[in-house]
């Protein structure tokens, strides 16, 4: 692996942001780091930039010792969360910058800066804007400015920072569908920090999850998001619901319910977690556990269905785009998860 | 005028009240130096001006502030990149050191340097026998200047460059930049308007200061009278002509700098307007 990270740990003062974190990157990968935030993901992407130093630990890049070289010789690209263009230099002064300074040996002729910059203001379809200043652009101009800076000097690895945080919903889209092209035609090693999951399920090869600064859980994304680590993993992979239960002799106990246990369970007291559209309902004498109807109604094409289990309340989701008759307020129903992940109970959150 | 937000009622209260202030205490008086001074006409206006004594404080005055002014840049400039940088015990000791020449008189800050380097001073007897003068001297009177100015620059860059943080620099490290290419290409560019400010008001007060440079000074005429000491020392003659036509020198020394800040802002307006936002 190009990319090593072994024991890498971390505190501000008394408040540890890395604990003992060991991470492989492949040569050519998109690695996502998602958690919540204070989880110590950005503190992980800085170390990597050399923008921070961390207590204890080794950071190896193709073999080299990365730590021990400063943050010019490391040769990463480094997007932040808010852009940091340089605001009093215009796009294409922004874009040069990294070439610009380079000792005079290696630097390139002025003729190749500028046909560089224009290169990536193509491919970063920012033509017609080269000469106008960060603040007369737009959120997913700026971000686009900022990308191609750090790609001018072509890096060993990209480094992105919350890269898609301050931008609206459709930009966001549009720009990740893109920077994932970008990706893939430079092939350079990539790591990014986001908080949202959808963001590192849809974009990266790989994603790691992390928590109070320590590393839960690293694997595809398909691979995180159906077998989950643990309670927090699946909590934080999207919207979830959780109830105690009860495994003794191959049966689950959920409130009012038994079901058959899957072959692979934990035995005793555990957490039962149920993606709030992954329910069957059913009328009052039907299967599952039984509930109370506080409000149901369609949302489009499906429907919003709130009810209480005991004192618990959730929010689910029925397909379809009508309700049966028996799920109106006010009426007992009973609510079975179609697909449901077993936590031993103690290390649910 | 063109109203931005309107209070009802309150604005032209407001307006009216603030116009006859300015105009009480600033118009007025500094119509009343130029009416004096050239009460007597233009000849007589002139003459006290080509006095050596004169031109030997306008020089002086303009040689204080030419040590002092880049000295307390440079000093502003470490300053504030030191509180703005860095996280360490005792920063808000720190900012309240750099504030305190606002807040304490400067006869204060003057009677400190006799203290220290006069004849009956701790390093009185020890300055004498090296033979090195500092009070009654050109190099007391930096000194007292320099305190005085102290805060000026610093004050305007720190609020600045704890608002713009450090994510350009941090991004031109990656881009693989040096830490003197850093400063000079991006650290210092992007203060430059408030370090401009920042100068230009601490040339002011270099030029105008009077409470702590008249303690060390000793009112040597034609040697360490600056222009505020000597228009005193004119009017303690009764000799206003004199003292007006010099303090119009002063006062415009000051609207120099006014006009140089206007300027500035009006023809940097949109670049200015970028340094802040974004």
């Amino acid at each position: 692996m190009p990319l090593e990270i072994a024991s890498l740990s971390k505190a501000f003062g008394r408040y540890p942001a890395l604990k003992d974190v060991s991470l492989s990157v492949a040569d050519g990968e998109f690695l996502a780091l998602l958690g919540p935030s204070g989880s110590g993901k950005t503190t992980l992407l800085r170390i990597l930039a050399g923008l921070e130093r961390p207590d204890a630990g080794q950071v190896h890049f193709n073999g080299e010792d990365f730590l021990s070289r400063p943050v010019r010789e490391r040769g990463v690209g480094m997007v932040f969360q808010h852009y940091a263009l340089f605001r009093h230099m215009t796009v294409e002064q922004n874009i040069a910058f990294g070439l610009k300074v380079r000792p005079r040996a290696k630097r390139p002729g002025k003729a190749a800066i500028a046909a560089k910059v224009v290169e990536l203001l193509e491919m970063m379809q920012l033509e017609g804007l080269g000469r106008r200043f960060p603040s007369q652009l737009s959120g997913g101009q700026r971000q686009r400015v900022a990308l191609a800076r750090a790609l001018a000097i072509e890096p060993r690895m990209l480094l992105l920072d919350e890269p898609f945080g301050a931008l609206d919903a459709q930009v966001r889209r549009d720009l990740r569908r893109w920077l994932r092209q970008v990706h893939d035609q430079a092939g350079v090693t990539t790591v990014f920090v986001t908080h949202d999951q959808e963001e590192a399920l849809a974009l990266a090869d790989r994603v790691a999850v992390l928590r109070d600064g320590q590393l839960v859980q690293v694997g595809a994304p398909h691979e995180v998001y159906d077998h989950p680590a643990n309670g927090f993993v699946y909590d934080f992979l999207g919207a979830a619901c959780h109830l105690p239960g009860l495994v003794e002799g191959g049966r689950l106990t959920v409130a009012d319910w038994t079901t058959a246990a899957p072959a692979d369970a934990p035995q005793g007291q555990v957490e039962v977690y149920f993606r709030p559209n992954a329910v069957d309902f059913a009328p009052a004498d039907g299967d599952g556990f039984s509930a109370k109807v506080l409000l149901a109604g369609l949302r489009g094409a499906s429907g919003k269905i709130e009810c209480a289990v005991g004192e618990t309340l959730f929010e689910l989701e029925s397909l379809g785009a009508r309700l049966p008759d028996y799920l109106v307020r006010g009426a007992q129903i009973r609510v079975a998860p179609n697909r449901f992940t077993l936590f031993p109970a103690e290390r649910s959150i | 005028m063109k109203p931005l937000f309107r209070l009802p009622g309150v604005a032209p209260l407001l307006l009216v009240f603030s116009l006859a202030v300015l105009g009480l205490l600033i118009v007025l008086p500094l119509g009343v130096v130029f009416q004096q001074a050239f009460a007597q006409g233009l000849g007589a206006y002139l003459t006290p001006l080509r006095d050596p004594d004169a031109l030997a404080a306008i020089r002086l005055t303009l040689l204080v502030a030419a040590i002092s002014v880049p000295l307390n840049a440079v000093f502003g400039l470490a300053a504030a990149w030191t509180v703005t940088r860095f996280e360490f015990r005792g920063k808000t000791l720190l900012l309240a050191l750099i504030d305190l020449p606002f807040s304490i008189s400067p006869v204060v800050s003057g009677l400190v340097w006799v203290l220290l380097f006069g004849a009956q001073g701790w390093f009185g007897a020890l300055l004498q026998a090296w033979g090195v003068k500092i009070i009654f001297a050109t190099s007391g009177i930096v000194l007292a200047t320099l305190v005085v100015t102290l805060p000026f620059v610093a004050r305007e860059l720190i609020p600045l460059m704890q608002d713009q943080g450090w994510d350009e620099e941090a991004a031109a490290l990656t881009l693989g930049a040096g830490g003197f290419t850093t400063f000079f290409r991006v650290t210092l560019p992007n203060v430059k308007w408030a370090l401009v400010y920042g100068v230009l008001l601490c040339n002011a007060r270099a030029m105008g200061e009077f409470g702590a440079v008249s303690v060390v000074s000793g009112h040597i005429r034609g040697l360490t009278d600056t222009l505020p000491l000597h228009i005193e020392a004119l009017y303690n003659d009764y000799d206003f002509v004199g003292a007006f036509a010099a303090a119009t020198l002063l006062a415009s020394l000051g609207l120099v700098t006014l006009v140089v800040k206007t300027g500035l802002e009006w023809r940097f307006a949109d670049e200015l307007a970028a340094s802040r936002r974004h």
